[in-house]
């Protein structure tokens, strides 16, 4: 082993794994017909089979296969034809079975990557170990019965995928950035098999933490930190467990073997498990479920009809409309976005530069969450032919395009004149204004006349300032030559 | 039409005579509720058409049934009351059966002798002073007590066939997928299977064609039309080969039980069938697999008795670890608990290769023997059901091994998934001995078919020669 580099953390490097629970988005639980809503009354949604009572059988839902499947090969995974199911046996009140339904020996899917950029190294790809399907326990409330613990069994049976990464993450930053590509992925953006929202729990996240001296490539003895509720709970936890460890290192101490919890108020990270309480599931093949078998054929299937992910719509975005990966990332944060931007590029015949101005600046404001843009293409396309025919200033499109997401009936034309925002290009009119504007700035006219050239650009904003707004800037640069050359 | 409340008066009396003769095969029945059934199916033109129209049914206490509680014979679920019923006792009532009652078996089915029921056990109709046989033991006692012509039990390893063979009944262990588990409690779920109970094999072949199916509601059921109702004995089995597994016939086997197999294997051969001696070399090692596999199952499916949500609840529910304890180790027996732990071990890290991984492995060697066998020409296989007849309460009370062996014969169809019946051939003593026909995958016909022949040929009630 190195020698221990002391408690300075430049000496140290972060050596991280995650272990990722993702909640699919089925209408059914995973192995019975009740509704895996989030958010009902509690204990609404249960019946004989996700309750565990004496004699109900669990038998999977297709969808959740379908789903899990689909984001296997998202992730690049190996999706094997055949896997089965294992029970995990343990005792918690919100287990009603005093078992979980999971995959051990035989998962889903094993292999694949994920690649995210990171901060600190640049381009990096996480390899995934394996993803496998399974089914949620209900959740324990230890606040809402003064003394008591509350169980909801709503959640207990909704389908889940466990996704295990490869320690390769080197940072809690980088960890941070990993979920929110997985996110990305997984999550209503692109693939929709998730919500992945950390807050209601349709993402969760178990991390294990080791630290090992800088260049070295050895692995030492992990921590695991559980209970992360946020991503940047994930960051702040692992932070937290990084100094602490580099601490112990520094005084000489060993790391321990450990489960952690963390403490989202305080910042802190708490042991909750020493190795020697580690518990002993008993795995063993589920004997009420035959082993799945996928076929070759339905695999390709699925394969072909998996969207374009966003990496390559990202690269895709570069090269064909010239943009630079960070310009790319903006307009494919989703699926609809990217569609919303080649729509609006194709329909304002743009070869993409000044579309990516329209969406990234002036629509994406629009959206509500970042997924996708509550206006038709169609209506966004009229507002920037006004805008290129000079009957819309940039400014007043601005102000034009909420008013027309608002009453999506309306033409642009319509709302622009609604709002007394389209530009005045008639000379006569323009002349008008040019005209009181000279007049009430006598001083600046003469200071002009005698040279200081510059003040055009002041002049030209008081007229505009005259129209409201209004003016076409050309005309109005025009008329002012001319009225002050005379 | 069919007379129903007749009928279900009939069974009222014929089931309370048996109760009165100290039988206690039954947990819980009523007359009030045959009754109900009957007027409710006099209302079910479908149902009053059914197949089993108006006959009255056991249904053994693993067996989740909507009228009665189902306690599965045991004080952490004494008065719970099923909110659904089982597939297999829906489908009862769709042929238009009564559900006569619950009855006596041993707790979650861990027995052989129905002397584990923690709600006391039934005894033998023939002779009171011996067990029924269990776990479906008080099923057994009905039907040779004359309570009810038919009985749902249930098998992990014998537990229908054992008891049918000590009361001198029929008793049928389909095969594995033939009928829906959805509403058996489970105890070992990759052997157990609902099996029936009658007082000839036409009457257990019947109940079974009733329950048989596939079932959307049990993964692991076989995706095949119900089987259907037994014709007519056949007079002859010429054409049949049937297999005598040397295994099954050691040296030492009680005098009476291998007299009357012998018996009947000269019937057979009077019938007609080509009786060939064939070897099932991995049957010594039946017993201890099925104790590997079985109870580590049994340690998973018992889990969730654990009070937090239903049954018995004991001790002080502010430490959840105490209040488990209190709760299972109050509400459990000695024999569940002793397969809870045995389970549990064999499952432990480390362990779990060495034995889980093992008895898996010979598990596969005990089916290959069967397929084997069946595919070198043999229909079925003949052998005696148990190893004696009928033993005294007690014998084997403080002795788990020597209960365990009373199921030697029997466990191997359930670890190789196949199909086994047991009908009386005779009886030794006065006793009752049962010999059990082993079909391949899905040949319940066959041994069907050959059971009936065999019973036509015999004096089940004649002392063997």
């Amino acid at each position: 082993m190195t020698p221990s580099p002391g408690g300075d953390a430049v000496n140290w490097e972060t050596v991280v794994g995650l272990e990722v629970h993702v909640q699919l988005l089925t209408r059914t639980k995973m192995f019975c017909g009740c509704s895996a809503r989030f958010g009902d009354p509690p204990n609404t949604n249960v019946c004989p089979v996700c309750l565990g009572l004496p004699g109900a059988l669990p038998v999977p839902n297709e969808q959740a296969v379908r789903l899990a499947v689909r984001a296997a090969h998202a992730l690049g995974c190996a999706v094997h034809g055949r896997s089965s199911f294992a029970r995990k046996n343990y005792f918690y009140p919100d287990l009603p079975k005093g078992y979980q339904i999971s995959q051990f020996d035989a998962p889903l899917a094993t292999g694949g990557a994920l690649a995210f950029l990171s901060a600190e190294r640049g381009p990096v790809t996480v390899r995934l170990k394996r993803l496998h399907l399974e089914e949620d326990a209900g959740k324990s409330f230890h606040d809402r019965v003064p003394g008591k613990t509350a169980v909801d069994f709503n959640r207990s049976g909704v389908p889940l995928i466990e996704i295990v990464s490869e320690p390769d993450l080197r940072s809690p930053a980088e960890a941070r950035a990993y979920l929110t590509v997985l996110k990305q992925v997984l999550g209503p953006g692109y693939l929709a098999v998730s919500n992945c929202n950390m807050e209601e729990g349709s993402l969760r996240v178990d991390a294990n933490l080791s630290i090992r001296p800088a260049g070295s490539a050895e692995l030492r003895t992990r921590t695991e930190v559980k209970n992360l509720n946020s991503f940047s709970g994930v960051e702040r936890a692992l932070t937290a467990e990084r100094e602490r460890q580099i601490a112990a290192a520094g005084r000489g101490a060993a790391i321990e073997q450990r489960t952690m919890t963390f403490d989202e108020t305080s910042g802190e990270v708490r042991p909750i498990r020493s190795k020697e309480e580690a518990r002993d599931y008993r795995y063993f093949p589920e004997p009420d479920i035959p082993p799945l078998a996928l076929t070759d054929a339905w695999l390709a299937k699925e394969q072909q009809a998996l969207p374009e992910l966003p990496a390559a719509k990202r690269e895709r975005f570069e090269t064909r409309y010239r943009l630079s990966a960070a310009e790319s990332a903006v307009v494919t944060a989703t699926a609809a976005i990217g569609d919303y931007y080649e729509g609006l590029a194709a329909a304002t015949d743009d070869s993409g530069k000044e579309t990516w101005n329209w969406v990234a600046n002036d629509l994406l404001s629009l959206s509500p969450d970042g997924e996708s843009i509550p206006l038709p293409v169609a209506r966004a396309a009229e507002v920037v032919g006004l805008a290129k025919a000079g009957k819309l200033s940039r400014q007043a499109a601005k102000r034009v395009l909420p008013e027309l997401a608002a009453h999506p009936g309306d033409s642009a034309l319509t709302a622009a004149e609604r709002l007394g925002l389209l530009q005045v290009s008639d000379a006569g009119v323009i002349e008008g204004w040019v005209r009181e504007t000279l007049a009430s700035h006598a001083a600046e006219v003469a200071r002009y006349q005698a040279g200081e050239t510059k003040l055009m650009g002041f002049l030209v904003g008081q007229v505009m300032k005259r129209s409201a707004g209004r003016a076409d800037p050309k005309a109005v640069t025009a008329a002012l030559a001319a009225a002050l050359a005379t | 039409m069919t007379d129903f409340r007749k009928a279900a008066r009939d069974a009222a009396a014929r089931i309370a005579a048996c109760e009165a003769k100290g039988t206690h095969a039954f947990l819980a029945w009523s007359e009030q509720s045959l009754l109900a059934q009957a007027d409710a199916l006099a209302a079910a033109p479908s149902a009053a058409r059914g197949s089993l129209a108006g006959e009255a049914v056991a249904v053994k206490d693993v067996i989740a049934d909507a009228t009665f509680p189902t306690t599965c014979g045991s004080r952490i679920l004494e008065g719970w009351r099923s909110p659904f019923e089982a597939t297999a006792v829906r489908r009862l009532r769709e042929a238009g059966a009564l559900v006569a009652g619950k009855t006596v078996c041993d707790e979650f089915a861990m027995g052989s002798s129905t002397e584990w029921s923690a709600f006391g056990p039934s005894h033998n109709p023939v002779d009171p002073s011996r067990v029924p046989g269990g776990s479906s033991g008080g099923s057994a006692a009905a039907v040779a007590a004359g309570a009810v012509a038919m009985a749902l039990g249930s098998e992990t390893g014998g537990s229908v066939r054992q008891p049918a063979a000590f009361c001198g009944v029929v008793g049928i262990k389909p095969t594995y997928g033939r009928v829906s588990r959805y509403g058996l409690v489970a105890f070992g779920s990759s052997l157990d299977q609902i099996g029936t109970l009658g007082r000839d094999v036409a009457g257990a072949a019947r109940l079974l064609a009733a329950i048989s199916g596939r079932d959307d509601r049990d993964a692991t059921t076989l995706d095949r039309v119900p089987l259907g109702e037994p014709g007519p004995a056949a007079t002859t089995l010429a054409g049949t080969v049937i297999g005598v597994p040397r295994e099954y016939f050691p040296k030492g086997l009680h005098a009476g039980v291998a007299a009357a197999a012998r018996q009947a294997l000269e019937r057979l051969k009077g019938l007609g069938a080509e009786v060939r001696d064939v070897s099932l070399s991995h049957t010594k090692y039946a017993v201890p697999t099925y104790y590997i596999v079985a109870p580590a199952e049994a340690s998973s499916n018992l889990a969730r008795y654990d009070g937090v949500r239903y049954g018995l609840r004991d001790g002080d529910a502010s430490d959840v670890r105490a209040m488990y304890r209190a709760t299972r180790g109050k509400g459990f027996g000695p024999e569940v608990r002793r397969r809870i732990l045995l389970g549990t071990y064999v499952l432990s890290a480390g362990y779990y290769d060495a034995y889980y991984g093992k008895a898996q492995r010979v598990r596969e060697a005990i089916r290959a023997d069967f397929a084997r066998v069946f595919a070198s020409g043999v229909h079925a296989l003949f052998t005696p059901t148990t190893p004696t007849p009928a033993f005294k309460f007690g014998e084997n009370l403080a002795d788990p091994l020597a209960m365990y062996l009373s199921d030697v014969f029997v466990c191997t169809a359930n670890l190789a998934w196949v199909p086994a019946l047991s009908l009386p051939i005779g009886r030794d003593e006065g006793l009752p001995v049962g010999g059990q026909l082993i079909g391949p995958m899905e040949g319940e016909r066959t041994i069907i078919r050959i059971a009936q022949a065999l019973e036509s040929v015999t004096d089940a009630t004649a002392e063997v020669r």
